[in-house]
Formats: C-alpha cells, structure tokens, sequence
C-alpha cells in the first residue's frame, strides 16, 4: 500500500457520523482489539491514511500519519541508527502509530527513557465536531496552548481521531548486553531498587521463573563498567526483550487472566495467588490469576498503584475505576473534545 | 467574566468572608501590601489585585476557591513571581493567590527516588534535599534558585538540561490540584503511569487556567558520576549551528548544549569572567555526563567533531571550578546583559535547528529595522532561542517599538515551523502571538478545555488563550491586505 493522506475521506465520515449521531471504533490494524472494555460502533480504519510525512534525524523528530505500520517507522529509523526510544509493543506485524498513540503502550525501555506519552510533540486530530486541528509541533519544547498532544496518549480513542503524530526520536544505543542473576523475587527487588540510585546504564529489567535480567546499553566503557557492579553472567545475543515486549514469552502462553499491575517499584511481592512476571525495576508487573478481580484491584489499590485487565478476564471491568470526583472531570473533558459522544463510546470507561 | 460592577459590590462580602476563613494576616488588601503583587519576572506590566491571601492549608484554599466561584471573584495563583511572561499578573477585580507559606518538602524517599514538595518549595531546594542521597531533580531552569515547583509545573519550564534529562512533565509524577469549584484531585500516582487521562501533563504547562497547583511529586534521578564540559569558538554562527547538528548526527545527546553570540559573550564574560573567548561570533558549550571512561571517550569524539566543524578553537574544562565558570556565564547571561543596557526583553521562541542560520539572518534585519541591538543566548540542543532585545524603558516609545520588534521575532519562528514560546509560557504577554500559531478551531477547544475545568472562567481570566474576538482585532491591525508576515518563507 502506497503512502496516502485520507483526511478528507476520515473527516467526511466524522461529519456524517456528527449529522447521524452514529458512534464510531476507530481501528488501525486490530491489533489491539483485545484491549480494554469491548469496542463498539460503526467500524474506521485509520489504515488507509498512512506515510512518514517528515523525519530528520538530526532535528531527532519524526513525523506520520496514524495508519502508518509501527514497523515502517523503527526500519526508517534504524537505518539512521535511530529509534523510538519507549520501544512499543506491537501485538500484531501490521500494528500502527496511532494505535501505539492511544493505548500509550510501552516497552521495557520504559521506566529509564520514559513511555510513548513522554516522546510525543505533537499531534493532529479529528475532534467531535469534525474540525481539523494541529497541537504541538515539531520542536522538542513547545509550551503554547494546553498540552493537547500527550493527553491523547492512553485516551483510547475517547477524544480524537488521531491523524499525525509527531514523535523525540534517539540515537540507537552503540551497544546492548543482557545480565542474567539467580535470584527470588523479593531479592530482585532489592537489588533493583539499589541499582536504580547509581548512575548505571540499565535499559531494562525481568525477573521471570527465579532469575533478574538486566539490560545494558551504551558505550562499551560504560557497560564493562556497569557488568563489574552488577555481577552474575552475560547472555549472549537474546531475544528475551523483544519477547517479553510482544508477550510471546512462554510465560504469557496461559489461559488464566492476564493482568497488569502498575505499582510504585519498591511495593514488596503481593500475595495474590498465581503466576509473576516483573518489568520496569517493579513497577510493571504481570499476573496470571483467576483470584477475584476485586482482590487483584484492592491490593493494587492499597499499595499505591492500578490494576488492568490486559487480556482475557471481565474486560467489561478492564480499567481500575476512578474516584467520583475525577470521573466527574473526566467526563467533562470528553465533552469538550466529542459533545455528542461518537468516539470510540465506553471503551475506557463506560461513562465515556 | 465577572465586570466590574458585580466585583466591586461584592468586594466588601469578598473580605469580610476571607478574613473569616483565614488567620490573621492572610489577606492583604491595602495598596502598599498589594504593590509588591504587581507584577511577576516580566515587569512591563503592572496591575494590583483586589487583595492578596496567603493560606496555609490545602483545605483553606478549597475554601477560597468555593468562596470566590460562588461570588464570580477571579483568582491568579502565584509562586515565586519569576515567571517571564505576565503569567501571574494579577487581575483586577480578582484575588491573588500566593503560594509562599506552602515551602515544606513533605517527603523525600530516596528508594522510590521520588520527593513529594509543597508547590512553594525552590527548584534548587529539591536536588539540595536530594544531594545527601545521591540523586537531583533534574530540570533546572536559570531561575532555578528563586523559581518555585508549582510555578515549575504551571509553565512547564525547562533548563539547560532538558534535551537530554526532559522538562517539567518528563519528570513529575503525581499532582494534587483544587479546582476552581474547589475539589481536590490526585493526578497520576507514584506509580509510573495511573487509570484514565493523562492529566498530569494536561495540568503542566496549563499556567493556572486549570486548577491551582497544591503539591508535587517529583522524580529525583541518581546524580551522574561524572559530568564535563567542552567550549568551542567559532567565527561564524552558523557553523556554529551545523555543528550541533552533527554532534547529534554522531549518535551522542549531551547533557547540555547552548550558543551564545558575540554580544551574549562578551556581556557575560564582562560580568563573570567565565573565560570565554571575547572575540569569537558564537560558542558552543557541550556537556557530557555519565560514567567516567563513557564520558572520557565522548569528550574526544565532541572535541573532534567540532574541530572538523571548524571550531576556531576547542577547550575542556581543566576541573569542576573551571566548569562551574563556564556554566556560570551561560546562567548569568541575562543579568549580565541587563548591565550593557537599561533594560532588556527576553524572548522564547523555538525553531527547528536547522533554520537557526537563517532565523538569525532575520532578527539581525529586524534588529536594523527597529533599530535596536540583540544578544542571542540559544538551547541549541533543543532549538529554543533567547534573543535579548536591548532597550531603554525612559525613552518614549522605546518599550513599544521592543515590543513590536519581540512579536516578529516570534511570528519568524512560527513561520519557519517553530513556536511562540519554549518554556517562558504565553500569559500575558504572547496572548497575541496565539492568534498567528493557531487557527480559531484549536483555539476554541482550549476554551472547551478550560471550561471543563473551569466553567466559570475564573482562574487566571484574560491569560494563555486568546478570546477569537481578541485574535479578530489582532489581526485587523496585523495582517495587512491579507498578506502574512515573512510572506518569502516556506510555511508549515
């Protein structure tokens, strides 16, 4: 498929959904159906509006349109030895942009580089009225008007049919090695939450099945470094992150429910019955439980942190929910962006 | 918008019931207690409130705000008064709410690398509390001594740091905020991400529209183990430019990377002999920071690609004192060049690096048309220019001539895909400027935005957004027979 500008198609079929009041499931390539409550509406596809409009890899700035394949952005990246440093999950091979975008999904280089909300600087977007608007821009500080942009990251849709996003791009790291330790995960956790105050060049950190992993990366002066510190073996050439990131890890391979439990990092193990997978230094973790949601949500709750229902499970429920008075001012805002509720209606909250 | 009439009917109500509700000597409303409100960093515009309050409490503020929406009273927060573009200006018929008396940092928990502060908290006062640990809080903005977190976070400020380490919203975790109609929200959490909207970076940079800022919690990063910096000179500043580009292009993000042009340089080296070469057109300072041997192996690699680049002349901070005076110049820059004029306008635009030469070309041409000098200070890392219009306020007409000279400067920027303000904020004095960066429909879903919050536009009135009426006379008097400025120029 060649590169190709839908705008006019895409706002063509918002204003006719504005005139008719016919809610719309905005999608790219479905690769992320399964997330959050059940979509409902009048199926849009984003896929037809595809194409890097703009990079410069000496500006660290690119530029495409939503439809565009995750994996035609980081090969056009990679090839300036560049890359979308929040290292995104795909969960499918033609996942896109946009999709990334909304769901504001983000890999194990997360908590060390930051989450795809924290690259993005700006955007174009489809609002409730039909009106085509621009936030943000191309540079990397831009502080005119609200930060409309970053408040599309996670918004699933809610609040805008994404059409262009611009995005901080950095430098591929000179080198990466992966450490491997024996250890329980209490002990993992310890050990982490020291590591994490030395100025070490860790991009990302598992702990599955009694051993911490630990990537390395940056210039081979400062991993060498790092390695003496940290100790335990390398692992040579792995594909352990990219399998962790897109969830093929035989860890994942379950029937139970899976579930994300976004923690403050130094929360010790909870005792929820089931199967652990820790990420992001402990703030990530993976669950696989058939223990109550109700349980899984007040143990999240009471530590400080969230709990979703990332895959199988009651996805009716998929979102920990929100206090009164937030709700209150969520739904507010989702008025300003899409009066007449069409956008992706109740797929993050029902009352939104 | 409450007028005047109903303002001032109420005024007396207005005391009456605050004084009620907070202790003694926590509301100000004699002129000569309110003179010191009336203005923030920006001192061309003045205007005192209709009285000042300084609460002490989370819960005295929800009272304040409860008060003040249920008698349409307007309320501007105010942190340290640093800011740079009128943003805390007071209003006239409304409040000032002053932040000062919430100074405490409420925890600092060296495990989580978090600290949870009072909006009144310094800047600098976070990485001193963090220091003994270890760890800093990263974005450190020139006012970074004075400037206050709340203040921070409502302009979303950055540094000279932040191409590498990120702004304001890059490094805070969780917002406690009262909303005009006086509810307390959290906003994100101590974990790395929280259920629903992205608020927290709605709320940065929102300058006081949203909601007032009532604590913060910020991430502390662990100090690196070794930072250097390296001066370059350069006869030309666009070579100076293209060698950002390329340090860049090499695959290295610095800690720091800034310009200074020969007017900039030699105003600071007048003031703070930092070492500067005085006869150079532009310099480049790169700091690299990280581990000890990645650090030595970059500062041969920058060296290198700068002397390639044509730096005249390539140094290496012999110790931490000699880098400390580096610095010291590019902090002190504005101040020093407040010394070779009686006043000057700091602007903030940011453009795309690679248009640095020609936008340079094109605030040297308006500087002749206007007749007026300017020292440029650049984060050119991440393309936000400081141009400094030198100028004196006693001569008439001076001040509006500067001010028209500072417009074009910043509808350059956008036109070369840039924007008005990198990290100064709008407030009040960009209001204008928003009319040429957005169209009428972005516009007015930053209204919808702001009514979300607050429907009876009572927090900050008048400031960051543009009424469309507004932008209407704006650019009756601007664009003249539909023709835009800097009509040569690609648009984007």
């Amino acid at each position: 498929m060649r590169d190709h500008d839908a705008t006019e198609q895409l706002q063509q079929r918002v204003r006719a959904a504005v005139a008719s009041r016919t809610p719309l499931c905005i999608t790219g390539s479905g690769s992320k159906t399964f997330y959050g409550r059940e979509p409902v509406g009048e199926p849009l596809s984003t896929r037809a509006h595809r194409g890097i409009v703009n990079y410069e890899p000496t500006e660290l700035v690119i530029t495409a349109r939503s439809g565009t394949p995750l994996v035609e952005i980081e090969t056009t990246l990679a090839a300036q030895r560049q890359m979308l440093a929040f290292e995104p999950p795909h969960f499918g091979p033609q996942a896109t942009l946009g999709g990334t975008i909304a769901t504001n999904f983000s890999g194990p280089r997360r908590p060390h580089a930051g989450a795809a909300r924290d690259f993005v600087l700006g955007c174009r977007l489809i609002n409730g009225r039909g009106e085509l608007l621009h936030f943000g821009g191309e540079v990397m500080k831009n502080v005119a008007g609200y930060d409309v942009s970053r408040l599309q990251c996670g918004a699933l849709g809610t609040l805008g049919i994404l059409l262009e996003v611009s995005l901080k791009v950095l430098p591929r790291p000179a080198r990466e090695i992966t450490r491997v330790l024996e250890l329980d995960p209490a002990a993992a956790l310890q050990h982490l939450h020291r590591w994490a105050c030395l100025p070490l060049p860790v991009s990302a950190s598992c702990h599955v099945d009694g051993r911490l992993y630990l990537r390395l990366e940056g210039s081979a002066e400062a991993i060498e470094a790092a390695s003496a510190t940290l100790g335990g073996d390398t692992l040579e050439a792995t594909t352990l992150w990219h399998e962790i990131r897109e969830q093929q890890h035989p860890f994942f391979a379950d029937e139970r429910p899976l579930w994300r439990l976004s923690l403050p990092s130094d929360t010790p193990p909870l005792s929820l019955p089931g199967q652990w997978l820790y990420e992001w230094g402990g703030s990530q973790r993976w669950l696989l439980s058939t223990a109550p949601a109700e349980d899984i949500r007040a143990a999240a709750h009471q530590a400080g942190g969230h709990a979703t229902v990332f895959r199988r499970g009651d996805r009716q429920q998929a979102f920990q929910p929100l206090p009164a008075t937030l709700l209150h001012y969520h739904r507010r805002l989702k008025q300003a962006f899409d009066p007449h509720g069409l956008f992706n209606p109740g797929r993050l909250y029902p009352e939104l | 918008m409450p007028n005047a009439n109903t303002a001032a009917a109420n005024k007396q109500e207005l005391l009456q019931q605050l004084q009620d509700l907070l202790p003694v000597g926590a509301v100000l409303s004699e002129p000569e207690d309110l003179r010191p409100y009336e203005c923030d960093g920006l001192s061309a515009y003045t205007r005192l409130p209709l009285a000042v309050v300084l609460p002490e409490s989370v819960t005295q503020i929800q009272h304040i705000l409860r008060l003040c929406t249920r008698l349409g009273v307007p309320v501007v927060a105010r942190g340290a008064g640093t800011g740079l573009s009128g943003g805390a200006l007071p209003h006239e018929h409304g409040l000032l709410l002053s932040l000062a008396k919430f100074n405490r940092i409420l925890e600092l928990d060296p495990r989580r690398r978090l600290a949870r502060v009072e909006p009144g908290v310094r800047n600098l006062a976070i990485s001193q509390a963090a220091e003994p640990h270890g760890l800093y809080y990263a974005p450190d903005p020139s006012s970074q001594i004075a400037c206050t977190i709340g203040g921070n976070v409502a302009e979303n400020s950055g540094g000279v740091h932040c191409l590498k380490y990120g702004l304001t919203v890059h490094n805070i975790q969780q917002l406690k905020i009262v909303t005009a109609e006086g509810e307390l929200l959290t906003l994100g959490s101590t974990a790395l991400d929280a259920p629903g909207y992205d608020l927290p970076a709605l709320m940065t940079g929102s300058e006081g529209m949203l909601g007032i800022i009532v604590e913060v919690t910020v991430k502390l990063l662990p100090k690196p183990e070794r930072a250097q910096v390296v001066l370059a000179a350069f006869d030309d500043v666009a070579r100076a430019g293209r060698a950002v580009g390329e340090i860049i292009a090499a695959g290295i993000i610095p800690a720091g990377l800034e310009m200074m042009d020969r007017l900039a340089i030699q105003a600071a080296e007048d003031f703070v002999h930092a070492g500067y070469p005085r006869d150079a057109e532009a310099i480049l300072l790169c700091e690299l920071d990280g581990i000890n041997a990645e650090v030595s192996a970059l500062i041969l690699q920058v060296r290198e690609i700068l002397l390639a680049s044509g730096a005249t002349e390539v140094r290496s901070a012999r110790d931490e004192a000699e880098r400390a005076r580096f610095w010291q110049g590019r902090k002190a820059a504005f101040p020093a060049v407040g010394r070779i004029a009686p006043d000057y306008y700091c602007m903030d635009g940011t453009i795309p690096r690679k248009r640095l030469p020609e936008v340079l070309q094109g605030i040297s041409e308006l500087s002749r048309e206007y007749g007026l000098a300017v020292a440029n200070v650049f984060h050119a890392g991440d393309g936000n220019l400081h141009p400094l219009i030198l100028y004196d306020a006693n001569r008439p007409g001076e001040l509006e001539r500067t001010e028209a000279f500072g417009a074009r400067i910043l509808e350059l920027c956008v036109a070369v895909g840039g924007t008005i303000t990198g990290e100064h904020g709008v407030g009040m004095e960009k209001i204008d400027q928003m009319c040429v960066q957005f169209q009428p429909a972005e516009l007015e879903q930053f209204h919808a935005i702001k009514r979300a919050f607050d429907p009876h536009g009572l927090l900050n009135p008048g400031k960051a957004v543009p009424t469309l009426h507004r932008c209407a006379e704006f650019g009756a008097m601007h664009v003249h027979g539909g023709r835009l400025p800097f009509p040569e120029l690609e648009r984007f």
